[in-house]
């Protein structure tokens, strides 16, 4: 238990990621979950940095950098207005109350902590343990996705999920080639972008951003 | 070179097609574009027979026996369809479904699909390889939601949720292989390419690789649509305008397909054991069986074949993981007969629907009768799916029941009960629709079925005869994938 | 040996001399938050020795027990105060200071305390009594677990070895506390009657818990019990800072250290009850249906702690 200091950090930074995954899962409120996806960009750009800054991979500045544009500026910022716009700030109707998600999403940590173990222990980078933390938070972001009604909240867990596997790249290798990471970048940059489309799509043909309105299709 | 060409095409295609907006003269530039996609992609499969296979630009782009036979496949899928779409397009804008900007949108994202499938298929970069596959997804969502019903809507939430989930998945996956790569092959760009990662695949820590191939087979397999992660097809390619469901079953659920083996290749190296191919063998079988039995139960005609769809990716699946020459051999003879067979059913369907006005089972009735030329494509297409000789689809599945009856004769019953059930299921609902009684007064103008009637024809001369150097390069590509 | 036991006695009347001046100052701190003009500093004083000059007026079904309750929820606190460490470590009572027995304490106090609303048989006396036992009865297993996350990383639940570890050793930043300050602070508004499980200064009697209790309390007996709350206040907040920031405690048996202990202590302090201020004037009262729900979620976050420890730091 002799890490250096900027190690503690990001070990901080991880345990941060995963409590504000935990205040998703609790929180009510659209806007809520905005400002909370917000600030765990914040807290992914400042780990990324400080990684890049440890080991001196100098890509890594960039992600962190694309990260803060993208996460924490561009996407919160189109949601707000998205939310004003559409006028959807209510409650969030869960599928399940929260007290059994936050019960299922123990399980969840627990579960993925277990898988992350053997990984981390022959993991050659200084960052290692935080990958249990990564897994968990794509499983959290998963569980939200699953159990919230509302189309916007389900698009805020899709990139929930996608800021832990962005983790999950930096903590376990230092993240992906650069090439990698820009089209990643790119690619949720565009889904973003369709989704706002469809948003008003939605919108204009249901009346609604509920998805209990689109049950039509299944399985007779 | 040429796969320069291959690729900038369908690109610039789709921008200027963008650009272009719906003027005159838009579906035959599509069209055109196509054609010109096609014909590089048969330059550079001309080089591949000739020279064997190929690195280019840094080794960012790798061309073997197997991606190019898919690339040329995809190429022509991709042409075929374009042709179809023209009139069947228009017709629709005829009945007011569509408008000049959703046409718009529709040429544009069409040749986007196409490029972004080619770059999945031809990059040696296992992460280019996700990225392309998700922009893939991406530019079909919107297709799929053109018609812009409360039903169409759905379908194309539910594809877009769906396969984001199961994307990241294979993103996770992803970055998990890299995770082993880098420690032998060093940081940067080159641990994640596929060559170098073949190249030391054995030295490749098992247990991460194990968990890696976990998560890439459930993130492609959603976009396979292998069972229990299949419910996004079914809605996507009922919904969705009739090419989009055409190019869709034809070819993307192929190109998912395409980035499990290449993963395969490199777990397989890794684990030394069947740990892969057998996990592939049970969502195979899954996705067989569990198909074969809702086909019973559909009554939306696109629904049906869209089941038919997953079944016949299920046994391909289950042939890949069986593995060995004769099992892979006939895996990719069925991708190629899945893909013809499939498309040409959905261009015939597509017809067929746009002219009841409906895609009910029950109110389709007698097309033999209204129009003959919908109802024997119909029919025949049908007939060829359904693994009757000699359609080539017949050699294929022949080939695989024989392996998997001499190495995993437990898996037989499951699959020929499975098979026999799709058969009665399928012909019993596509019978009536084509044969039946009808009121209908016969149709006064005929439906533009040439690509159909080109793809069965195909498909028939396969099963007849597989021209050697066909044989050869299937022979090579079943080798590349450990056969 | 007669240095420490002066050390203590010092402690313990320091701290419950220092309780009232922090229950003034988180008022004050509201007031200002509020925009209302703000009462003297030292108000809770002058309410306690207003309180203290009354005659006491107690119900005719009043038994012992309703007399006593106030006398033993104060020497619980006081005793509380005097284990937990507040400005030295090490006292001659440390060997008390454990943790689990600290939660039995506040326990003790409580359950006299619910005991005594019962005891008159008013129908709000119930109502508050099981309305503190509700969240008690969920706060505390929240508090346990937020109380081995501290001790799984100094291999002990005695408060003094903690601090030790924590404070003391070479600097390290443990994760996992970062869940388990989330958790305490969750759990401390809940014990302490503040926002948003209950509201400090609120007579509705639909929502008033601890108010409920304490509604047929006069004169000495009351006064006991608001030192006592402010005490209570005291004493989870030195447990806060003793967790959590415990840098400035003088390590064992050293008296230079002192001056400096006190004047952290106070400066803690007074971020800490200004820090208390803004969160309450931020947050709303939630309902009492509500609360499980909040407790709930302080639980499984020092259950995300104790993971994270395994994860991040065994």
């Amino acid at each position: 238990m002799n890490l250096s200091f900027h190690l503690q950090v990001i070990n901080l930074l991880a345990a941060l990621l995963l409590l504000i995954s935990f205040a998703m899962l609790s929180q009510r409120r659209v806007v809520g979950l905005v400002t909370l996806f917000a600030w765990q960009g914040a807290a992914l750009a400042a780990s990324t940095a400080l990684v890049a800054w440890s080991t001196g991979q100098h890509h890594l500045y960039w992600s962190a950098a694309l990260t803060l544009a993208l996460k924490v500026v561009a996407m919160p910022w189109f949601f707000y207005r998205l939310v004003r716009k559409l006028d959807i700030n209510r409650e969030v109707e869960a599928v399940l109350n929260i007290p059994t998600t936050m019960l299922i999403g123990i399980a969840l940590v627990i579960f993925a902590f277990n898988l992350a173990l053997p990984i981390s222990q022959m993991a050659g980078t200084v960052t290692r343990s935080t990958l249990g933390i990564a897994m968990a938070c794509v499983l959290l972001a998963f569980l939200m996705m699953i159990t919230r009604r509302k189309a916007i909240t389900q698009v805020i867990g899709f990139l929930a999920m996608e800021n832990g596997l962005f983790f999950a790249a930096t903590s376990a290798s230092y993240g992906m080639p650069l090439v990698v990471e820009m089209g990643v970048a790119l690619d949720v940059l565009v889904g973003v972008f369709v989704l706002g489309i469809f948003f008003f799509q939605i919108r204009e043909t249901f009346d609604s951003l509920d998805l209990k309105h689109m049950e039509r299709l299944k399985e007779r | 070179m040429e796969i320069y060409w291959v690729l900038g095409i369908p690109l610039a295609g789709g921008l200027f097609l963008a650009a272009w907006g719906n003027r005159a003269r838009a579906p035959e530039l599509n069209a055109l574009f196509s054609l010109a996609t096609l014909a590089a992609a048969a330059a550079l499969t001309m080089r591949i027979v000739a020279e064997g296979p190929i690195m280019v630009g840094d080794g960012w782009f790798f061309i073997d026996s197997f991606n190019v036979f898919l690339v040329a496949l995809t190429a022509f899928v991709a042409f075929t369809t374009a042709l179809f779409s023209r009139p069947y397009m228009r017709i629709e804008k005829d009945h007011g479904r569509l408008n000049d900007a959703r046409l718009r949108l529709y040429h544009s994202s069409y040749q986007i699909f196409i490029g972004a499938m080619l770059l999945a298929l031809t990059t040696n970069n296992m992460g280019i390889l996700w990225v392309s596959m998700e922009a893939a997804t991406l530019a079909t969502v919107l297709l799929v939601s053109l018609y812009r019903t409360p039903a169409s809507l759905e379908a194309a939430w539910k594809y877009f949720i769906l396969c984001g989930v199961g994307i990241a998945q294979a993103l996770f996956g992803t970055i998990l292989l890299y995770f082993a790569a880098e420690k032998i092959l060093g940081s940067g760009g080159t641990a994640l390419l596929w060559t170098h990662l073949n190249g030391v695949k054995e030295q490749l820590e098992p247990t991460v690789l194990q968990l890696a191939f976990v998560f890439l087979l459930v993130g492609y397999g959603t976009k396979v649509g292998l069972a229990p992660l299949h419910n996004w097809l079914p809605d996507a390619h009922a919904e969705g305008p009739t090419p989009v469901s055409a190019v869709l079953s034809g070819l993307l659920l192929n190109v998912a397909l395409y980035a499990v083996m290449r993963s395969k290749v490199l777990v397989d190296g890794a684990l030394g054991n069947d740990m892969a191919g057998n996990l592939m063998m049970g969502f195979g079988l899954l996705s067989v069986v569990l198909a074969a039995f809702l086909i019973k139960r559909q009554t939306d005609v696109k629904r049906m074949f869209a089941y038919s769809s997953i079944e016949h990716m299920g046994l391909i699946t289950f042939a890949f993981g069986m593995g060995g020459p004769v099992a892979s051999f006939a895996g990719l003879l069925h991708m190629t007969m899945h893909s013809l067979t499939k498309s040409a059913i959905f261009f015939a369907v597509g017809h067929a629907t746009q002219k009841a006005g409906t895609q009910a089972m029950d109110s389709i009735r007698g097309l033999i009768r209204t129009n003959p030329t919908i109802g024997w494509g119909l029919m025949l297409g049908t007939v060829a799916i359904l693994g009757v000789p000699p359609f080539g689809v017949f050699a294929s599945e022949f080939l695989m029941i024989t392996t998997a009856m001499h190495e995993h004769p437990w898996a037989t019953p499951f699959l020929l009960t499975a098979l026999g059930v799709a058969f009665a299921a399928i012909f019993g609902k596509v019978q009536p629709m084509v044969f039946g009684e009808t009121e209908l007064p016969r149709l006064p103008h005929q439906p533009a079925l040439a690509p159909v009637f080109v793809h069965l024809g195909l498909v028939l001369m396969l099963g007849l005869f597989i021209p050697p150097y066909l044989a050869d390069w299937y022979r090579q590509a079943a080798a590349l994938l450990g056969g | 040996m007669t240095a420490g036991l002066i050390l203590q006695t010092f402690q313990t009347v320091l701290a419950i001399l220092l309780a009232p001046l922090l229950m003034g100052w988180v008022n004050q701190c509201r007031a200002w938050l509020q925009g209302r003009a703000a009462p003297p500093l030292t108000q809770p004083y002058r309410v306690i020795r207003k309180l203290f000059h009354k005659d006491a007026v107690l119900a005719h079904d009043a038994g012992p027990l309703f007399r006593f309750a106030p006398y033993i929820l104060f020497a619980c606190m006081a005793l509380a105060a005097g284990i937990v460490p507040t400005i030295a470590n090490d006292l001659p009572f440390s060997p008390a200071a454990d943790v689990i027995a600290l939660v039995g304490l506040f326990a003790l106090a409580r359950v006299f305390l619910a005991l005594a609303a019962m005891d008159i048989g008013t129908a709000f006396g119930t109502l508050g009594a099981r309305r503190e036992m509700l969240i008690s009865f969920l706060a505390e297993p929240a508090l346990l677990m937020v109380f081995f996350t501290a001790s799984l990383i100094s291999h002990s639940t005695e408060l003094p070895v903690i601090v030790e570890t924590l404070a003391h050793k070479e600097f390290v930043i443990y994760p996992s506390m970062a869940f388990a300050a989330v958790a305490f602070w969750m759990v401390s508004t809940a014990e302490n009657a503040r926002i948003p499980i209950d509201n400090p200064t609120t007579h509705l009697e639909l929502t008033m818990i601890h108010e409920a209790m304490i509604l047929e309390y006069s004169a000495r007996h009351l006064a006991l019990i608001e030192w006592a709350v402010a005490l209570k206040l005291f004493v989870y907040s030195a447990l806060g800072i003793a967790l959590f920031v415990p840098w400035g405690i003088a390590p064992a048996g050293d008296l230079a250290a002192l001056p400096l202990a006190i004047l952290a202590l106070l400066a803690k302090m007074l971020a800490g009850g200004a820090g208390l201020a803004v969160l309450e004037t931020l947050s709303a009262k939630m309902r009492l249906f509500r609360a499980p729900e909040f407790l709930g979620t302080a639980f499984m976050l020092a259950v995300l702690g104790m993971l994270t420890h395994f994860l991040l730091e065994a």
